[in-house]
Parts: structure tokens; sequence; C-alpha cells
């Protein structure tokens, strides 16, 4: 068998290597670029960040949140179920760079901005384990003692081609690494009117499977602890959402108010618990004692 | 004879760099491993597991398999062109650079300085002291090679050139940003766009250093530890081309049920399945080189090493593919299955094969005869364990993990929210962790063997060896 000549030449081999690598190349990564972000991927509604979100992505960026946390919601059930609406290719066309992860270490990101009140946020990146108490999230109080540079952020946005007024870059000099985070993260996912679209509607007739049965109050007492008790105080006596009275409420309201949420005040949909779950809340909040 | 000079003092060296970054490696690996079940071991701002897992992946990758590519290489080109080196100062001069840029990377990205592109954190100034660095390795190794006394060029060669110029490629296309401050700059691409050429680069970044590098190593320190060659010359052509043709294709299989349109995660998927067959090309290869040769399993440590090395690429290049469909994907992609997959490859395929190539050169640049055998057995078996509780836990985890996030209850509701799957996975994070100390001790084991043997072992039976 004669030797076949690219075994002689290294620039040969070179050169066949380097055609070989580019049909894939151009295919499956250059080509793309005709249709992503064109016009027919634009969504009207989705804007840049601000000067104050921005710095919130940088400080994002900088501790590697990505490591854990993905931003794309896919099309399947339990991820749009958990996380809400699937992500959509213009939703991204401001991300540079895109923060899409490859882990979920912790929860997917890309549909949080609205689903608690900044109080929520203030507090869990100070201590994560005070708002969820098995939370092994880092926790990173240092934030709100660095302030922000606003000299920096309006050259960031120059380089991003983001739209910004010195008013807004002005502004930026009483806030600190903290505020940043908290304006990005309520941000993510908000281009799109998704929770409108994909708001829970409950339909028939809602009864409680287990009304003030002593199992279904011990075990809500407990999702209460984990999930209820960072806002609402661990005695139902409020804090960042209000005191609660189970007097107050219908059993199917309740119910109802805990499962969807109210989207314009900060209370988030608990439909991730299923509805047993939620049942056993309903029944420890009307009928337990805290 | 004609005899040749080799230059082995560069070899050395940059082994020993590379074992002290694949230290650091598996140390920051372990550390950050217990501080997924512990939070408290977050050192803000500087050590928490956000900047330390890139340093982790860097120091592996870069530190390590990088580093002791260089050594490799270097032994490898001037063995198989039966010349020296091109140039001994370039190679010196790459060799400190080389350090320079792993600490700058190291102390960058313990202040936060990252682009946030996995295997690519490294922000702009370090970017191009990499690409400095490459050039001159590049230009030593084409131009022994192009100035070879040895008009064939061995299988070991094409994989080490077709490496140059993918990694060149892959590392300045995705490189391409635009610099705010000197540590901060925003990426050329945006969104999807970005995401595909990222992960094109991922990708292609495990074929064009974790791959055809380690297939480099592997085509030639078989046949020099088993004394028979290779089975099949025409195999490993058509497995080599086929290879670098194919993975190209791929990166998209990462960004399933994304954005990203479907059509190029279909041909990723596709590819997926097709690269199963260079893959096994060169395991079989390796097996079948050892027809009549298995009882060097029993009595040469370097071959358990090589061998054990090609059966975790076997394994890896199947269940890759198996990931890389749809449905499974669906399943699996986000949770612990993918970091005992990725660690198959690293701690099992890729450190095996550097493990055996470095014992087989101990007793050349050192002098000496091994210091101890019976350890080098410890150290491979330490290895294996560590690596497979490592994998098989976090393949079980994954499993359960995945279970969890798409159980449904039979009113269509979700059954477990995401702390009650979170809480799951801390038994086996300490199991992974444990995994991890075993590996810590093999390598402490692999390190102590190499400094004894290098303060005076015995000296070496061999004769000066013949040419190539």
């Amino acid at each position: 068998m004669s030797t076949p000549s690219f075994e002689k030449n290294p620039i040969l081999l070179l050169v066949l290597a380097t055609l070989a690598i580019a049909v894939g190349t151009i295919i499956t990564m250059v080509l793309p670029f005709a249709w992503v972000n064109s016009e027919a991927d634009r969504i009207a509604s989705v804007t840049p960040y601000t000067a104050l979100e921005q710095a919130g992505r940088d400080v994002y960026i900088r501790e590697g949140c990505n490591n854990c946390h993905s931003q794309t919601v896919r099309p399947l059930v339990a991820d749009v179920l958990r996380y809400g609406d699937y992500s959509k290719s213009g939703e991204f066309v401001f991300d540079r760079p895109h923060l899409w992860g490859s882990r979920r270490a912790g929860p997917d990101l890309a549909r949080l901005g609205g689903k608690y009140p900044d109080a929520w946020h203030y507090q869990h990146m100070a201590a994560p384990t005070a708002m969820i108490p098995a939370s092994n999230m880092p926790a990173y109080p240092f934030l709100s003692d660095r302030p922000l540079k606003p000299a920096t952020i309006a050259k960031s946005m120059d380089v991003l081609g983001f739209p910004y007024t010195q008013a807004e870059i002005d502004a930026l000099g009483s806030k600190n690494e903290m505020d940043a985070m908290v304006a990005y993260l309520q941000k993510l996912g908000t281009g799109i009117d998704w929770r409108q679209a994909t708001a829970v509607e409950i339909v028939g007739d809602l009864r409680n499977p287990f009304p003030q049965a002593a199992t279904a109050i011990a075990a809500g007492e407990t999702l209460y602890a984990q999930n209820c008790a960072a806002c609402h105080g661990s005695r139902l006596e409020g804090g960042i959402g209000p005191e609660l009275d189970g007097s107050n409420y219908d059993d199917e309201i309740l119910f109802e108010l805990i499962y969807a949420g109210i989207s314009d005040n900060g209370m988030p949909a608990f439909a991730t618990l299923g509805s047993e779950k939620v049942w056993q809340l309903v029944n420890f909040i009307r009928y337990g004692t805290p | 004879m004609e005899t040749v000079e080799y230059n082995y003092a560069i070899v050395r060296s940059f082994i020993t760099w590379s074992i002290l970054w694949g230290l650091v490696a598996v140390l920051v690996g372990v550390l950050i491993s217990f501080q997924l079940v512990n939070p408290d071991l977050n050192f803000a701002p500087y050590l928490t597991y956000g900047r330390l897992r890139p340093l982790h992946t860097n120091a592996a990758i870069f530190g390590w398999g990088i580093g002791s590519f260089f050594a490799l290489f270097y032994y490898m080109v001037q063995r198989l062109c039966r010349r020296p080196l091109w140039s001994d100062g370039l190679a010196r001069f790459q060799l400190w650079f080389f350090n320079a840029t792993i600490i700058a990377a190291a102390v960058t990205l313990l202040l936060g300085f990252n682009t946030s592109k996995e295997y690519h954190e490294l922000e702009w100034p370090i970017d191009i002291m990499v690409v400095v660095l490459w050039v001159a390795f590049s230009v030593n190794i084409i131009m022994t090679i192009v100035k070879r006394r040895e008009e064939q060029m061995y299988i070991s060669l094409w994989y080490m050139l077709a490496a140059l110029v993918g990694v060149a490629i892959l590392y300045l296309v995705n490189a391409a940003e635009v610099p705010v401050t000197l540590f901060k700059s925003y990426s050329a691409y945006a969104g999807t766009n970005d995401a595909n050429v990222q992960w094109w680069f991922g990708h292609n970044a495990v074929a064009m250093v974790l791959t055809a590098p380690p297939l480099a190593v592997f085509y030639y320190f078989l046949p020099k530890s088993t004394g028979v060659p290779i089975f099949s010359h025409r195999l490993s052509i058509v497995a080599f081309w086929s290879l670098i043709f194919m993975y190209l294709w791929t990166g998209a299989h990462h960004l399933l049920w994304t954005p990203v349109p479907d059509w190029v995660q279909t041909l990723a998927m596709a590819f997926s399945i097709m690269l199963i067959a260079p893959s096994w090309g060169s395991v079989f290869n390796g097996y079948l080189s050892m027809n009549g040769q298995w009882h060097q399993m029993r009595e040469n440590y370097l071959v358990k090493f090589l061998i054990l090395g090609i059966t975790f690429y076997g394994l890896q290049t199947l269940q890759g593919p198996l990931q890389a469909i749809r449905s499974f994907s669906a399943f699996i992609h986000y949770t612990e299955w993918v970091p005992g997959h990725v660690h198959m490859g690293a701690m099992g395929w890729v450190s095996l094969v550097l493990f055996a190539a470095i014992y087989y050169l101990a007793p050349r640049i050192y002098g000496r005869e091994l210091y101890s055998i019976p350890l080098a057995n410890l150290h491979f078996w330490l290895a294996l364990i560590g690596q497979l509780i490592y994998s098989i836990s976090m393949w079980i985890a994954g499993l359960q993990q995945a279970g969890m996030w798409h159980a449904l209850n039979s009113d269509g509701s979700l059954t477990y929210t995401f702390m009650e799957t979170l809480v799951e996975m801390y038994p086996y994070w300490w199991i992974r962790g444990i995994g991890g100390v075993i590996y810590l001790a093999g390598l402490a084991v692999f390190i102590y063997n190499l400094i004894k043997t290098a303060q005076g072992g015995k000296q070496p039976a061999l004769q000066a060896a013949p040419v190539a």
C-alpha cells in the first residue's frame, strides 16, 4: 500500500485538517447568524437593560452565578410548570454574553423577574437560608457595602449601545451592588407578558379534600415553615408579606391565592407545590395553631 | 548509529508544573464539592463556589491537561522526527509564559474577572497571553516536524497538528469581545448566537484539547509500553479524518430544547451519534493491538493505565451521544448526571493516559528507575476507585434528580418543589466528595513516587535508547 501523501507533508495535513474543521463550523455555527437575532426574531416588548440592571448583570457574571443557575426555560411540561413560559430567542437579543448556563444546582432564573418582591431578594442575597432554610447558596452580604462606579457603567452602556440618560447615570452614585443585582433579577424574563398568558385558571368547584384533618394541618405546618414563614413570619405575624389570619378567608379563596399567587403584589404562585400540598397549607393556615 | 541529543529538560519542567496545577485543580475540586453540601465553606468574596468552579476547570484543562500535552508533545515530536526541538529557547520562553498565564488566570478568576463563558472564562488580556502561548508552541512543533529526519509522520503527529489548528480557530472565534476596561469585556455576539458560538467552542474544546491530544499520547505510548505496534494503520487513518470532520457539527447538543434553531440541534444530535464510529475506531485499534498481549495487563502497570484509559474513552463516547439525543437530554440535562459524565472523561480517560505517559517517561527524564512500581499500582487503584465513586454517585444522583424534577401529580401539577429535589442531592454530594478525596490520595502517591524517583532511585538499566 502506498502511503497517502498527507502522512509525508505536514503543510498538506494542516490544510486538509482546516478544511475538515471548516465544513461543520460553517454550517452549524456561521450559517445560523443569517436567521438568529434577525427581524423575524425580534419581540417589540423586549427592551435593553437599564444602567442599573446592566450593572447588576455584571455583578451576576463576576460572582459566577451562571455556574449554578441556568437562564432558559425549555418547552417541556415540567420546565414550564416550575419556571414559567418557555424561552424565546428574541428575549435574549440584548444579552452579551448569554447566560443560559449548563446546570441547575440552583433553580432556573429565566423567569425570576416579578416573582418575589424586592425585599425578598435583598434578604435572600444577604442570607439565603433566612428565606429558604435548606438552601446551599453562598451568602452575598458584601454586595450592600460596595458602591457602584457610574463612569464605568456609562462606558459599558456605550459599548453595548444601550440608551441611557445622564440623570440615570448620576443616580447610580447613591446605589450599591446589591441594588443593581436586585434590579437585574427583577428584569429577568419580563420582556414578554408571560404571567398573564400562562396564569393558572382554576376550573370547576374547589373542595378542601381534608377539611381540618390533623395530619393535613401537621403537614401544612412543615410546609409553612419551609415556604411561607420567611415572608409571613413563623407565627403568621407578617413580615415582607402581610399578617395571616385564617379566619379571613374561605378554604377555596385561600387555595387560589396560594396556588396562583397575586401577580401584581409580589405573592408568588405556589402551584409548584402541587395541589395536595397547597391544600395542606390551607388547612394549617385556617385551622392550625401556629 | 547516529545519535541525537534530545531536549528532555523541557519535558521534565513542563511535567513538574503540569502536575502542580493538576494538584491545584483536584484540591479546589474537593473544596467546591463540599461547598455544595455546606455553604459555610464559601469564603466571600474570593473563595465562593461561583468563583472557584472556573478556577477548578481552568486549572484542570489548561494547567494539568495542556501543560502535560506541552511536555508529551515535545517528547514525542523529537522522537518521531528523529531530531531535537526546532528551538530550545522558544520552548523555554513558553514554559515561563505558561506558568505566568496560569497564575494570571488563577488570580483574575478569584478576583471575579471572567467572561462567564464555560471553559473560556479568562478575560481579554489573558486571552492574548493564551494566544501568544499557543503560537509559540505551534511554531515550535510545526517547524520541528517540517525539518524532521523521518519521512513518514506517525499517527500521533497527525492528531497533534489537527489539535494545533483546531484550538487556534476555536479560541480566536469564541474570544471575540469588546473591552470596556482592562478586565471587563462584552462578547461580540448576542443571546442565541452567543450561545451557539460558545457551545461550538465548548464541545470542540473537548475534541481538540481532551480528545485529539490524549489520542496522540495513546497511539504513541501504548506501542512503546507493550512493545507491539498499533493493530491497523488503515483504521487509524479512517478514524482520524472522520473524527475531526464530524466533531465540529455537534456543539448544539449542549443546547437541545433552547431557542437555538431546531435544524442546528437536529444536526448536532445526528452527528453526535455518528461520532461513535470514529471514537470506537480508536478504541478497537487499541484493544486489537493487545491481541496476544493481554497478559501484560497483569505484568505491566503502564498497560493497565492505558487500557483502562481507552476503555473510559469508549464509555465516554457512548454515553456522550446518548446524552445528545433530544429525549434523553430533556431528562438529564442540567442535572448532576453531567458532572458524572465529564469526570469520567477527565479523571478516567485523559488523566489515566497522562499518568501512564509520565510513568513511562520518569526513567528517561530523571535518569533513574521508577522508585516504586507497587506505589504506581496503588495510584492506579486509588484513581480508578475514586473516579468510579465520583461518576457512579453522580449518575444515580442525576437520574433521581431528573425523575423528581419531571414527576407530576395525577391532576397535572408538579410533585416536588425544587428544594425537595435539592436536599435529596446531599448524600450523593457527600459520596462524590469522598470519591474526590480518594482520587486526591492517589495523586499524592503519584507525586511522592516521582519525587523519590528524582531524588535518587536506582540508576536506569536502559542502554542509550536507539533513535526513535
